[in-house]
């Protein structure tokens, strides 16, 4: 897809669809903030304060303002990048989160692109050859792992390859004992990167090797795939250069549709291996009530799989025009 | 005859259902008392071994079926409820309500629903309740546009066209001929939703989000995080309990969705 103004336009018009989503969001965090037990004023101003004191505050502080007025206050601060500051860290929220978003982008890619690399070799093979017990054995072992939760297949590997092999690192992003630099530390984080990434990769390995499977295996029945053979291609030729190109879009729209997952999975992955990334962040800013930090990250992290519903599709339209009239 | 994956994952559910029933039968010891010592092997007194507390792992795992299939099913039942309510709606209102409709579908499946759970249980506290109304009022979307779709198609169907015009009332069609078509559908729906509500539920408990009330799997994995390198027993029982529910609900799901006229 070359940039025509057309498909900026179309772009431009799935932006804009994705604006409500972002002001709901921010609506609903914001309602769901004021139903919860509890008077903020009393985090404000102590307990014991006289009547006087406490309309004293609530005015300092706006929360005597129409509730409409609260929220357009707060959207007009969500909006401009004001996330609100975090107890924890005692530093804004969004610093906080941007400090915490490269290690997950980094176990967030490297995982998939695993699970698309393995997934998409695996459903080629055996869509090549239906039916044969290497194809079973695969089909079977896929729906075995995805119906697993991925922070007890975390735990399996962890037990197997770190605890009783002792290959790789059990926990953490970096050797807390050595200061590394340059290459020696790039190698030492993906030593730690291997057993999370992983984990994280098994499920939608499984999920790309089944869409990939089910598509390839179409393509090589359509008219076209007959006719090519017909004119002396190669199995393999057929296969490679015939069935997967159109295999692509799928594979695309499923990463989108999986995005809000793959995230979650993320959370527990990080969890599970102490990775110090925003899903981590948000379990610990959740178990220490650092409600700021836990709204914030809920804003973003929704606006994150709007953009990554939209990346991909916009992939998918660059793959396949015919998408582009949806 | 060899048995075809629907009849194992319907046998294997119908098995957890009678597990989850006769769970105070069948493992006599109380999962919250103290049995034994400490992170004993699996042996014939304690036939999943010990937790850290010396807490039977069998009795936590046979009584923990309860917590996940209650999740599972009460929110599935919610979620498949207002799936219909809004698809339905949608399809036959059509116009301006089905916009609406849609819309407001497409925002709901467009959040991030892991995470709205984490902040409604930090806001609201981790009340059993509360998860699976979280759990059920956010898996709905799917299975509406769903709903919508066949409803649609079956009333652009003639024999709708005629019972219509044998004086057929919207709410006759919809119960004699959208519904039966639409059932096989539905029925792989709801097995999902089921499947994707018990991980749901499994992942919070497992991260100490859970009800600390509730005896459940994740939060026995949770558990065994601790003690992965002494006791390999403690993460691996409540593991496998959970796959094998999730996996008997895909296999169910699945042959559904195969063979929509079985």
């Amino acid at each position: 897809m070359t940039a025509t103004p057309s498909n900026w336009s179309w772009l431009g018009r799935r932006l804009l669809l994705a604006l409500p989503v972002v002001a709901g969001v921010t609506a609903l965090t914001f309602v769901l903030i004021h139903l919860a037990p509890g008077d903020p004023i009393y985090a404000l101003a102590g307990d014991g304060g006289s009547p006087a004191y406490y309309a004293d505050m609530r005015a300092r502080y706006g929360l005597d303002r129409p509730l409409l007025a609260q929220f357009a206050t707060y959207a007009s601060l969500v909006f401009s990048g004001d996330l609100g500051y975090s107890f924890m860290f005692q530093s804004p929220v969004s610093r906080v989160m941007l400090d915490h978003l490269p290690s997950t982008l980094l176990l967030g890619t490297t995982a998939l692109l695993i699970a698309v690399v393995a997934g998409v070799a695996l459903g080629v093979m055996c869509a090549a050859s239906p039916g044969t017990w290497f194809d079973r054995a695969v089909v079977v072992t896929t729906s075995a792992i995805y119906a697993a939760p991925v922070f007890w297949t975390g735990q399996l590997l962890m037990l197997l390859l770190a605890l009783q092999l002792g290959w790789l690192p059990v926990a953490g992003m970096t050797s807390a004992r050595e200061t590394l630099t340059g290459l020696a530390y790039a190698a030492d984080v993906a030593r730690h990167l291997i057993l999370p990434a992983l984990t994280l990769a098994l499920p939608f390995t499984a999920i790309v090797f089944s869409v990939t499977r089910a598509s390839v295996s179409g393509m090589l029945r359509e008219p076209f795939i007959a006719a090519a053979a017909a004119r002396g291609a190669s199995r393999w030729r057929l296969v490679a250069w015939h069935a997967v190109p159109n295999a692509a879009p799928p594979i695309a729209a499923l990463i989108g549709q999986h995005a809000a997952e793959l995230v979650a999975g993320a959370a527990l992955t990080e969890s599970l291996f102490g990775w110090p990334g925003m899903g981590y962040l948000v379990l610990h800013a959740s178990l220490h009530r650092d409600y700021p930090l836990v709204t914030g990250a809920f804003i973003l992290i929704s606006a994150g799989v709007v953009i990554v519903n939209l990346a991909t599709d916009a992939a998918c339209a660059w793959l396949d025009p015919r998408a582009r009239l949806a | 005859m060899r048995a075809s994956p629907k009849t194992i994952g319907l046998a294997t559910l119908a098995v957890l259902a009678l597990i989850a029933v006769l769970a105070p039968w069948l493992a006599g010891i109380d999962p919250a008392a103290i049995a034994g010592e400490a992170l004993l092997p699996p042996s014939g007194q304690h036939w999943f071994g010990t937790d850290d507390l010396g807490r039977d792992l069998f009795s936590g795992v046979v009584h923990g079926s309860r917590t996940s299939l209650v999740v599972g099913v009460v929110a599935a039942a919610l979620s498949m409820s207002v799936a219909l309510l809004v698809g339905g709606t949608a399809a036959m209102g059509g116009g301006a309500i089905d916009q609406v409709l849609m819309r407001g579908t497409e925002f709901v499946q467009a959040l991030p629903r892991f995470f709205l759970i984490i902040l409604i249980v930090s806001l609201f506290g981790s009340v059993y309740s509360i998860i699976i109304l979280v759990i059920g009022l956010t898996t709905w979307p799917s299975t509406a546009r769903v709903f919508r779709a066949q409803v649609q198609s079956v009333l652009a169907r003639d024999f709708v066209l005629a019972a219509r015009a044998s004086g057929g009332s919207n709410a006759a069609i919809l119960m004699r001929h959208v519904l039966p078509h639409a059932a096989p559908v539905l029925a792989a729906q709801a097995s999902y939703t089921i499947a994707g509500a018990i991980l749901a539920e499994a992942g919070l408990s497992f991260l100490g989000l859970g009800d600390p009330s509730v005896l459940s799997w994740g939060a026995l994995l949770g558990g065994a995080q601790h003690f992965v390198r002494d006791a390999w027993w403690m993460a691996v029982f409540p593991g496998i309990a959970i796959t094998l529910t999730v996996l008997a609900c895909n296999l169910v799901a699945d042959a559904f969705v195969r063979s929509p006229q079985q």
